[in-house]
Parts: structure tokens; C-alpha cells; sequence
């Protein structure tokens, strides 16, 4: 497969969030503004990248048994780095995202990709699988956390686009709009696939 | 806080799927049938409970002791996995019947954020070691109900006439949203 093809198979065929369904509790949880989105996307391609890359560096030295712990204290390790980052330098995303950023270690995105794809290819697949899942993961949960954030409170990267006069739908940034809201995103994702093909 | 308070707060008002959204995997993925979904549940409630036992005595005499803080994503995540992996194996050798019930999600359980989310939680949130218990008790619990309730309703829509784009996993999620809807009726509860 060539390196494009890795790429893009994230971005689309493959979408973690739309596709696979893995990783929806931060998306669902973190998405009540777009900048929140980015935020944890961006963790989320760190994580995932740095991840792929050790673990297929390491892929010959790692024993078959004892690969899901080995996998998850690499994964560990990065979520701790990017967790310390960013305290230091983003605080105010840091306290928007809360426990989601240590709780990266169990998204499930992460593991799947070390199992699936990292453990069996070279270092630079890797890297392109990484980010091609991340960026996937990253488009995904900004598109629903832009669509929640104007919606729900008129805005989108706290700029006012609708109207003064917009009474804001509150019950899209509430817990009960996250799933409605996903779940029409995901059916207007499989609407315009089925129509494609057809 | 006095505890009756907290175990209907962690229970009902934030519970952890409709408001927390920890464990949505497992509750989208073992919700198709009332009996798998309450044996997920239970095998929950069994792991969280050792779990957060355990994860406060190494925060309370090793991680701040040593300010080793910065090590807790690891060391709560590595206890985790250990445990998990140790009541399987006792559960086997103790009670198979119960093994049997339990035994396909036990594995599933370690990358269930629901678990790493709890015991975090009571560390963050600073509670007592009685106040973390009654918060680890009534946090699965809410876990429990909420996947049982909404199995019963995925039994349901199974049969209904759904548009095709939305057919399956959009669907469920809508459920869940109008669920959650429900939930959000116990926010602003006062005990």
C-alpha cells in the first residue's frame, strides 16, 4: 500500500468517529466548543503518531504475549509528556478538557491503530497511519463541536456569527444534543456514501 | 458532603453516561441485549470497586509520599490492567459459574474508560477514603442501569421501521440522546 493510500484511508474510508466508531467518549464529552476540538485533536495526533512510531520501531523486540501491556505503557508515557505540556503552556484548554486528557490513554483509536497497524508495518507507514487517523479523528470531532458551538451558543471559535436576536439552543451543548447531534452527523455521513456509490 | 447525597448524585444526576460520557464504548458496543448488557454492568461494578480501593492506597502511601504525582496516567492505568487480569484469574479458579458470565467483557474492561475515569476522578475530586468508596459503588451502578435501560430500548427500535442512512449505530445514538434528555430532568436535584 502506498503512503498516500495509508494516509488517506484515516481521513475517510476509515474515519475513526464516523466509520470505526472508536474514541467517542472524548468526542462526545469535549465537543461543546470548536476550539476544544482542535485542542484535544491535536493531543490526539501527538499521541497517536509518537505512539505508532515507538511501537514499530520496537515491533521485533516486543514479545507476542505480553504486547497490550507493552502497548499500553508506551501510550501511557505519551499521554503523561502531552498531559505536563500542556498544563504548562495552554492552561485554559487544559482545564476545558479536564480528565479527558489523561483518559487518552484508553481511547480506544490509539490501541487499535498500535494493534492493528503499528505492530505489523515499517516506521513510516506508521507516521502516515498516525496522522492520516489522527487528522481523521481531529476533522471529525471539530466538524461537531463547530456544529454544537453554533447552534447551541451562536457561535464558532467564540466568534459571533448568528444574530444577537438567535435564541441559542442550549440543549445542543448539553449532554443530550452531543448524541443526537452525532448520531444525525453519522447518518447524513452514510446517506452521502450510500448515494455515492449508488 | 454527606454520603446518601453523593451516592444519588454519582448514581443519578451526573451519571456517567448521560452526563459524564465515560464508558461509551462498552455501552454502544454490549447494549444489544438486556442479559449481556447487565453482565457488562455487573463485571463493571466488580472492577471499579477493587480498582479505586486500590488506586487510593498507592496515590495516599506512594505517589504523594514520593511526588510522584506525575507518574498516576501510568501507574492507575498499569493497576488496572493487572487487576483486571488477576480477577480473571481467580474468578476462574474461585467461581466459574460466575466466570462464565462474565468472562468475555472482563478483558474489555481495561480499556473501558469508564474505569481509568472513576478512580481518577476520586483522586481529583480530593474525597475521603468512605466518600471515594460510596462514589465507586454508585458510579458503576449508574453504569449498570443506564446500559440495562437502554438495551431494553435497543430491543425495541431493532424492530422498528428506521430511515436506511440511520439505521444501526445514528440511531442508537439518538436514543441515547433522548435518554439522556430524561437524565437531565435530575439536574439542579437538591438532597
Amino acid at each position: 500500500m502506498n503512503k498516500l493510500q495509508v494516509f488517506r484511508n484515516g481521513l475517510l474510508k476509515e474515519n475513526p468517529i464516523f466509520v470505526q466508531l472508536v474514541g467517542m467518549c472524548s468526542a462526545l464529552a469535549i465537543t461543546t466548543a470548536a476550539l476544544n476540538g482542535i485542542g484535544m485533536g491535536v493531543a490526539v495526533i501527538a499521541v497517536l503518531t509518537g505512539s505508532n512510531i515507538v511501537i514499530s520501531l520496537l515491533r521485533k523486540v516486543i514479545p507476542d504475549e505480553v504486547r497490550i501491556p507493552a502497548f499500553v505503557i508506551i501510550i501511557a508515557t505519551f499521554v503523561t509528556i502531552i498531559d505536563l505540556l500542556m498544563h504548562a503552556y495552554t492552561f485554559a484548554l487544559y482545564q476545558a478538557l479536564g480528565v479527558f486528557i489523561p483518559l487518552i490513554v484508553v481511547n480506544c483509536i490509539i490501541l487499535a491503530r498500535a494493534e492493528a497497524f503499528a505492530f505489523k508495518n515499517g516506521v513510516v507507514d506508521s507516521i502516515f497511519d498516525g496522522l492520516g487517523m489522527g487528522i481523521g479523528f481531529t476533522f471529525a470531532i471539530t466538524l461537531l463541536s463547530s456544529i454544537r458551538e453554533i447552534i447551541g451558543n451562536g457561535t464558532i471559535f467564540g466568534l459571533r456569527i448568528l444574530p444577537e436576536a438567535y435564541e441559542p439552543m442550549m440543549i445542543i451543548i448539553q449532554p443530550p444534543g452531543a448524541f443526537i447531534a452525532l448520531g444525525l452527523l453519522i447518518g447524513l455521513v452514510n446517506y452521502l456514501t450510500s448515494r455515492k456509490k449508488a | 458532603m454527606n454520603l446518601f447525597s453523593l451516592f444519588i448524585t454519582a448514581f443519578i444526576v451526573n451519571n456517567i453516561i448521560f452526563s459524564q460520557f465515560l464508558g461509551i464504548c462498552p455501552f454502544l458496543g454490549v447494549s444489544k441485549k438486556i442479559e449481556t448488557a447487565a453482565g457488562m454492568g455487573i463485571a463493571v461494578i466488580f472492577v471499579i470497586v477493587l480498582s479505586s480501593i486500590i488506586t487510593y492506597i498507592v496515590q495516599a502511601l506512594i505517589l504523594v509520599p514520593f511526588e510522584l504525582e506525575y507518574l498516576q496516567t501510568i501507574a492507575f492505568i498499569l493497576i488496572i490492567a493487572a487487576l483486571v487480569q488477576f480477577v480473571e484469574m481467580f474468578l476462574k479458579k474461585s467461581s466459574p459459574g460466575l466466570y462464565k458470565a462474565l468472562g468475555i467483557y472482563l478483558p474489555l474492561i481495561t480499556t473501558n474508560c469508564a474505569v481509568l475515569g472513576a478512580v481518577i476522578i476520586n483522586i481529583q475530586s480530593e474525597y475521603s477514603f468512605i466518600e471515594a468508596l460510596v462514589n465507586s459503588i454508585a458510579t458503576p451502578a449508574g453504569f449498570l442501569l443506564a446500559i440495562v435501560l437502554f438495551a431494553g430500548v435497543r430491543e425495541k427500535v431493532d424492530t422498528a421501521d428506521v430511515p436506511v442512512a440511520l439505521k444501526g449505530s445514528p440511531i442508537a445514538l439518538i436514543a441515547a440522546g433522548l435518554m439522556s434528555i430524561a437524565f437531565l430532568g435530575f439536574s439542579g436535584l437538591q438532597i
